[in-house]
């Protein structure tokens, strides 16, 4: 996985080297997150990220450019989906037919200085698997359904956001905006991608993670089910008969 | 205020926790059943994974069971050699139950399993307590003499005869063994102590006195649910200590206080309220797959 992601930041790394070539521009973009780590604890009920960035000019920028746009794209660790679907039989429903997807991010967000449809070219979304539509995909086009399924229960969950979230973007140089985390987020690292976008076109492309952790007793709680899960099933029913005892002993005194 | 389960990955509002525990455990303690029928359920509607609501929940049904046992140790109301002979059976059912569960985890039906688990017992069991408790009432109002039936059936035909003193029977042990069994394979399945089968299974299959009954019906649960625990947790990863320990605190209190208001009562009354309640969770989870579902897809964490 950490390999996969390495090739995928070399290649959008070239990528973003021809594209602001060809554009001919001499703006980069250059972002900074508050905070590259979310800690799950046990009181975690999801998290704001603030990200801010800047453009970077060599030249003053002609007056007959485009318009500029920022687009920051947000994808957490892709995981295995099965997607089934519930069919009547009989009289009962029960799961039928399933269908495993190719792509699905966990968690999925776009924050925009408008709707991408309107800041980027479909090839340029296309490439770059911006936005629901590209971002999760199924292997047959026939699955359609399936691949709606997977985007709708996420976006109910929280985990894709169904709005673009604004980014403020003050003289065409600063902007800024707020990642919300939610509080069903899994583990791993979360790939924030902040592109730079004049004339409907990517020109330049910055890419931060960050890690989404389990910390304190959580992890600690979380290491010994998965490590030593004979101990921890032990230290379970440790816990469940003294407390049944305590209980007992409790109300003994206090009722006689 | 929030709490993040650990195994469950998720958030939820400990009070909500502590709340249900606490009104399941009431229950538990009045009717001599480890609760888990209504935690269970109860559970899923929060949004629990079904695989850790039920190996969580009988981690907490031990602690509620342990709680409610002492109690009827002192008042010696446990028939332990029966206690045995039910929880030889259980272990074995428990340890099926675990392979079933897994294999239709990874072939996407346990849910169906669950729900079509409790829409058969709850049904089963509900309507012949309803039936019986309704019959037990009226003759108690028409205050005719209790039939005092002294019923010689198939059961007293089988070999393997033992004496069971506290229960005051003299009966072959394969019965007790098939009913622990069955338990077990309930408990591993649906993450219940399977009171509400062992009691009356107990009443009417095995002749037990009342009394008796759900002293032994819980020291019995309380190893095959541990044993459960242990499986689950080695086998499946699902036990959430977090989220059991929430409900065990609100469910150690409700057994203590339900096992008091119990005494209290008599048992024609305990039983039709059970009835109407096992008949009530299994009318809505019987719903929930018959009516079409709001949502037909399901995303699963994928079956390798």
């Amino acid at each position: 996985m950490a390999r996969g992601g390495t090739d995928m930041r070399i290649i959008f790394l070239i990528i973003s080297l021809i594209s602001s070539t060809v554009a001919g521009a001499q703006e980069t973009v250059v972002s900074e997150l508050s905070q590259d780590g979310v800690s799950i604890t046990a009181t975690f009920d999801g998290s704001e990220i603030f990200l801010f960035g800047a453009i970077k000019r060599e030249a003053p920028v002609n007056a007959a450019a485009g318009q500029l746009d920022v687009i920051i794209e947000v994808s957490g660790p892709p995981t295995e989906t099965l997607v089934r679907q519930k069919e009547r039989k009989v009289i009962i429903w029960v799961n039928a037919a399933s269908v495993e997807m190719d792509r699905a991010p966990s968690y999925y967000s776009i924050a925009a200085t408008g709707p991408l449809e309107e800041l980027v070219t479909e090839s340029e979304r296309s490439l770059r698997n911006l936005g629901l539509d590209y971002a999760v995909r199924v292997a047959n086009p026939e699955d359609e359904d399936f691949r709606e399924a997977v985007i709708r229960i996420h976006q109910r969950n929280g985990t894709y956001t169904t709005e673009v979230t604004p980014v403020k973007l003050t003289e065409e140089t600063l902007f800024t905006t707020k990642l919300a985390m939610p509080v069903n987020v899994v583990e791993g690292e979360y790939t924030v991608k902040t592109m730079l976008v004049r004339d409907q076109r990517v020109i330049s492309t910055s890419t931060s993670t960050i890690t989404v952790r389990k910390t304190g007793a959580e992890k600690w709680l979380y290491d010994l089910a998965h490590e030593q899960a004979f101990i921890y099933g032990l230290l379970s029913l440790a816990v469940a008969l003294l407390a049944g005892w305590t209980a007992s002993e409790i109300f003994r005194r206090v009722r006689g | 205020m929030q709490i993040y389960l650990p195994i469950a990955e998720m958030s939820v509002n400990i009070f909500l926790l502590i709340g249900l525990g606490g009104l399941v455990g009431i229950l538990s303690g009045m009717f001599g059943v480890g609760g888990g029928f209504l935690m269970t359920p109860l559970l899923f509607f929060i949004g629990i994974p079904p695989a850790v609501a039920v190996a969580t929940e009988a981690n907490q049904i031990v602690a509620s069971s342990f709680s409610g046992v002492l109690a009827h140790v002192k008042k010696r109301t446990v028939d332990f050699k029966m206690g045995t002979v039910l929880l030889l059976g259980g272990l074995l059912g428990a340890a099926a139950g675990v392979q079933v569960f897994k294999y239709l985890k990874e072939i996407g039906q346990v849910d169906l399993l669950i729900t079509l688990s409790y829409v058969v017992f709850l049904g089963m069991i509900g309507s012949l307590m309803f039936i019986e408790s309704l019959g037990a009432i009226r003759r108690s109002k028409r205050s005719a003499p209790p039939k005092k039936i002294k019923r010689h059936t198939w059961i007293h035909g089988l070999p393997l005869k033992m004496r069971f003193r506290t229960s005051n029977l003299y009966i072959s042990a394969i019965p007790p063994f098939v009913v622990g069994a069955l338990v077990g394979i309930l408990a591993a399945i649906m993450g219940v102590g399977g009171g509400f089968i062992m009691v009356p299974a107990m009443i009417y299959v095995l002749g037990m006195p009342t009394k008796v009954v759900i002293g032994t019906s819980l020291f019995q649960i309380i190893f095959v649910t541990a044993f459960t625990t242990m499986m689950h947790a080695t086998q499946n990863y699902t036990v959430d200590a977090v989220l059991a320990l929430l409900l065990l605190i609100g469910g150690v209190i409700g057994a203590q206080i339900g096992t008091r208001i119990g005494v209290k009562m008599k048992a024609e009354q305990l039983r039709i309220l059970l009835a109407i309640m096992v008949l009530g969770v299994c009318l809505k989870l019987g719903l929930d797959l018959v009516l079409t579902p709001s949502e037909l897809f399901s995303i699963g964490t994928g079956g390798h």
